[in-house]
């Protein structure tokens, strides 16, 4: 059995988020590139959907401790990046409002 | 399908399309440092969007084991965001790239499992993507310690180069392949695990031939890899946020790859490859050159030259985060501007260990970020500079790679330090950059040598123009 429908509507979604993210991050200065790194390790976290789906449908003891760790895994990325994100950005100051 | 349940389909959909439009808002926001903070903010509430939405529209059969993963997550999370250096930072992002990667592989694995044990047919579209999913989670979780190891010390950061290393990994694809066909063709655990031992072996053969100053790339490439590793996981679960995010990410990996290795002026097999700067020069270019004169100062030479100039540029490269010497750098800068010199840094886009890394450095030491320039920027001003101050720099600064075309590093875009009045170079010594050559600047008249210890330097400069 192959499902084309539900491959077609996936390939769509993931060919046109390529081309918006190809042109939103293009436009990030140099400067942010470290922050940006931390940032998407922060976005890769949303894997933590896909965790909490296999969690939560897992009947047997092994699906469960399996969605366990994806899930603990995730929230560390998720937690982790956006906090060690902030940190980073709240450094970036211009001359004119730096602390003397 | 009940009303109830198509109801809750819907509303998980529509919430998605709130969390992407978040997701990329956030992103856009990233476009300038005075509004990246709130860009932060709003990526992280569109993944509490995702979170509520998938929790509120499935019902979720059991909450310990899941709570366990988010209690323990968060907390391993939280305490190292808290904790790391920022001369650490490409070590964080390298492990949370593995982590990444392998929460993705995790997830494969627990779908495989329920699809098997409620026997349904498995659509091969379904098959396939489980199996990119753990297949490229699994390299990237590999590869990520080995980069993680590597960056930190614990593995040799040299090339290691173990022989006839491509014909195994065209074995290792192969197998790849084969358990892919064998899973889709007869589903089971067995093709899947075999899938898995591969790519993890994989991951590490990969990485370990790559040198320590080519990491920017790698690191760049596996959070690519994350990300498309999350997204396959979405083709897998029919999940469209899961698509969307983790293609967001893979293409900002991607990007930040390009960018790294047009600046290295290499492609990205050449790096991928691996075993760059292990005597690749012996007798071009640059063998030979090390008996040459140079001219070496005193920092109370560097003083008087730094205190009467009109105009600085620092050019900051790794060896000023290894020194940890951004702090004196600073009050340097901040004493030359109170006497009415102009002060601007030169950064290099592989300068550090990670795209961005000499920024964020220096931001902590509270350089304003008005000051940071980049390549484009800042090139056509050294010739109207009168100091450039190098700082734990080298292959990037040589001018070899404008004009020796027998020099490995030619073609490679360079910081024209050569081109100021004058140039002072801080290092510890003659030895020679990654690339394996010596440093054509460090020879011209212009060019004025203080050895020593970066933190050192600085502090005796700064005690001396004090004086002035």
């Amino acid at each position: 059995m192959f499902d084309a429908e539900a491959l077609i509507i996936a390939l769509t979604v993931f060919t046109l988020a390529i081309f918006v993210g190809y042109e939103v991050i293009t436009k990030v200065p140099p400067t942010l590139h470290t922050p940006l790194m931390s940032g998407s390790n922060a976005i890769s976290g949303i894997v933590i959907v896909g965790a909490l789906l296999v969690a939560g449908q897992a009947d047997g003891l092994l699906g469960q401790v399996l969605g366990a760790i994806a899930v603990g895994l995730a929230m560390i990325n998720v937690i982790g990046g956006f906090m060690v994100t902030d940190r980073m950005l709240k450094m970036f100051r211009r001359s004119d409002e730096r602390k003397s | 399908m009940t009303t109830e349940a198509l109801f809750n389909i819907d509303f998980t959909n529509a919430a998605y399309i709130v969390a992407a439009i978040l997701f990329i808002l956030g992103l856009k926001k990233l476009g300038s440092p005075a509004t990246a903070r709130n860009g932060n903010r709003l990526s992280a509430l569109a993944m509490l969007v995702a979170v509520l939405a998938t929790v509120i529209g499935n019902d979720i059969a059991s909450w310990e084991w899941i709570l366990g993963g988010v209690i323990v997550g968060s907390g391993i999370g939280a305490y190292s965001a808290r904790k790391v250096q920022m001369t650490s930072m490409p070590q964080l992002v390298a492990i949370f790239n593995g982590f990444g990667g392998a929460a993705s592989a995790v997830v494969a694995a627990a779908e495989l499992i329920h699809l098997i044990d409620t026997k349904v047919d498995i659509a091969e579209n379904v098959s396939i993507t489980i199996m990119a999913s753990v297949i490229i989670g699994s390299v990237t979780l590999t590869g990520s310690f080995i980069a993680f190891g590597k960056l930190q010390g614990f593995i040799p950061s040299r090339p290691l180069l173990i022989p006839i290393r491509n014909v195994i990994n065209v074995a290792l694809l192969i197998g790849l392949v084969a358990s892919t066909v064998w899973l889709v063709t007869d589903p089971s655990l067995t093709p899947f695990l075999i899938a898995a031992g591969i790519a993890l072996a994989l991951g590490i053969l990969v990485v370990v031939p790559i040198g320590g100053a080519d990491m920017p790339v790698v690191i760049a490439l596996l959070n690519s890899y994350s990300g498309i590793a999350g997204a396959a996981t979405g083709f897998a679960l029919g999940n469209t946020i899961l698509i969307i995010a983790g293609s967001l990410v893979g293409a900002s990996g991607l990007i930040l790859t390009r960018i790294m290795t047009k600046a290295m002026n290499r492609s990205l097999v050449n790096v991928m490859l691996g075993g760059f700067g292990v005597e690749d020069s012996t007798g071009v270019g640059g063998g030979g050159d090390d008996d040459r004169p140079v001219r070496s100062i005193q920092a109370e030479d560097a003083a008087t030259i730094l205190g009467y100039a009109q105009s600085v540029i620092f050019v900051p490269g790794y060896g000023l985060a290894v020194a940890q010497a951004q702090h004196q750098v600073r009050e340097l800068a901040d004493l030359l501007k109170d006497r009415g010199i102009s002060v601007r840094y030169a950064i290099h886009p592989v300068a550090g260990r990670m795209p961005g890394h000499m920024n964020v450095l220096l931001a902590e030491a509270n350089v304003p970020y008005d000051e940071l320039k980049d390549l484009d920027q800042i090139n056509s001003e050294f010739q109207r500079t009168d100091v450039a101050v190098v700082i734990g720099a080298n292959d990037v600064t040589n001018p070899a790679a404008r004009t020796d075309k027998s020099s490995p590093i030619y073609g490679m875009p360079i910081l024209n330090v050569d081109q100021a009045a004058s140039v002072i170079v801080m290092k510890r010594s003659m030895s020679t950059g990654f690339a394996g050559v010596q440093n054509e600047l460090f020879f011209l008249d212009r060019t004025m040598m203080l050895f020593g210890d970066a933190k050192d330097s600085v502090e005796k400069i700064l005690a001396e123009v004090k004086d002035l």
